[in-house]
């Protein structure tokens, strides 16, 4: 197998106007700032940006929102991003949230092929007014269809050139379903290894699922502990 | 005491040896410092943590590693890391024993409102409603009243629902509130704290044990 090694600019020069961007990450750990700052630079607009929150102002996933980049954003929580809460609220962008695992549930059903599936999560809340109800068993459900995306970037801590992947402490979350979910894959990693440098047994996303693997150089900047998050 | 802290403490009390607990933002991350050493209790995050630790002192922070609320934790023995989907699937499959909940509003019947605030605030649904739905046992830890004095504790939420019927306690600087098929019971009082006082902030319907109540 050939490497998969190519620049970050190489990489995000996939991402199209209008095309949906699944971007990993809880907070900044596992977010690929790296790779969005690179989509940033590249100045791609009309995107759906499908992520679990939207950073915060002016940081990770932030600075797409803050360049007018998204047109919509599928996300679970953006309490902590001023500015995309503010956007959404004056309907400059289109947000839609999901419950946190059912948002996972939706990607990982398209990572897996399938059409949709079938929850009880919010029957009793708002959100159910908009899902098909469906009855199974006797126990009443709704409809969650599949959410894919044109392109996936995933932050690893580890990668081999072939795309195999090792996650790390709290960055690991939406990190693997992201790329199952995408059509065309993105890794930015801590480090590059050679194949076999991460063993067998500690893949936490394997390399068939992976396009591209992309290098963070040292002096990246955002992807660091937070001051305002410390002691 | 400080009203939070007295809330906090008093829950810790309702985690029993080897549960594994999710908790909340705000009050519920008190908990944890309440919570006996050695009993093998586990704090999940719902980011991907099992057996989450305490915010890291100032200079030992791991960039790789926060709690769902943005804070850099560190871990306990025995601790795993694993992604969102593992995550969800210990959240709505049962694995949580207990999930410690803030909320705005919760009824008589135990429903729970603390998403969003119609026409203010909705900045997302989070791991809320998966675990309000899903935990073996929803403990709401709340101030007993809203900042602007309104009453939280109330027959019917007017606010859009969380989850219906989930909640079986309510934990508040002034008392203990169990949620039963008969309706909201008053079974403690905070130190210092009168039925009188208790009733009179509470709009839903309190069933007033006879006599003395424990105090915490």
């Amino acid at each position: 197998m050939a490497s998969k090694l190519i620049s970050a600019k190489e990489a995000v020069s996939h991402i199209k106007e209008g095309m949906t961007v699944l971007v990993g990450g809880f907070g900044i750990p596992g977010t690929p700032v790296h790779l969005v700052y690179a989509l940033h630079d590249a100045g791609t607009k009309g995107l759906t940006l499908v992520k679990n929150d939207a950073n915060e102002k002016d940081l990770g996933v932030g600075k797409l929102i803050a360049s007018g980049q998204i047109d919509s954003l599928i996300s679970s929580h953006i309490g902590l991003n001023s500015e995309a809460v503010a956007k959404m609220n004056s309907g400059e962008i289109k947000v839609d949230l999901y419950p946190q695992g059912i948002l996972a549930e939706k990607l990982r059903t398209a990572g897996a092929g399938l059409i949709a599936f079938i929850s009880d999560i919010g029957i009793d809340t708002p959100i159910a007014d908009s899902r098909e109800k469906i009855t199974v068993n006797g126990v009443k459900g709704m409809i969650e269809t599949a959410l894919y995306g044109d392109v996936a970037l995933v932050h690893a801590a580890v990668a081999d050139i072939y795309g195999n992947c090792r996650f790390t402490g709290s960055a690991y979350n939406f990190n693997p379903v992201m790329a199952m979910a995408g059509r065309r894959v993105i890794v930015e990693a801590e480090e590059i290894v050679q194949p076999g440098g991460i063993h067998h047994d500690d893949i936490h996303l394997q390399s068939a699922f992976v396009d591209h693997v992309v290098k963070i150089p040292e002096n990246a900047p955002d992807y660091g502990v937070l001051k305002h998050h410390a002691r | 005491m400080q009203d939070k802290e007295r809330i906090a403490k008093r829950a810790a009390e309702e985690v029993s040896e080897g549960q594994v607990i999710n908790l909340g933002i705000g009050i519920p991350t008190l908990i944890k410092k309440y919570l006996p050493d050695g009993q093998g209790i586990l704090v999940q995050s719902e980011n991907g943590i099992l057996g989450m630790g305490n915010v890291c002192e100032a200079g030992t922070e791991n960039r790789n590693l926060v709690d769902a609320g943005a804070a850099y934790v560190t871990t306990e023995k025995g601790a795993a890391f694993f992604d969102t989907i593992t995550s969800f699937t210990m959240i709505r499959g049962g694995r949580i024993d207990i999930t410690f909940l803030g909320t705005l509003e919760v009824s008589a019947e135990g429903d729970l409102a603390n998403w969003t605030i119609p026409g203010k605030a909705t900045p997302g649904i989070g791991g809320g409603m998966e675990l309000a739905q899903k935990a073996k046992k929803v403990i709401v830890t709340t101030t007993h009243c809203s900042k602007d004095g309104s009453a939280k504790i109330l027959p019917k939420c007017t606010m859009p629902l969380t989850a219906k019927g989930c909640v079986s306690m309510i934990i508040t600087e002034l008392a203990v509130i169990k949620i039963t098929p008969d309706g909201p019971v008053l079974v403690e009082l905070a130190e210092g704290a009168t039925k009188e006082q208790v009733i009179s902030k509470t709009e839903a319907e309190l069933i007033i044990p006879e006599g003395e109540l424990k105090r915490f």
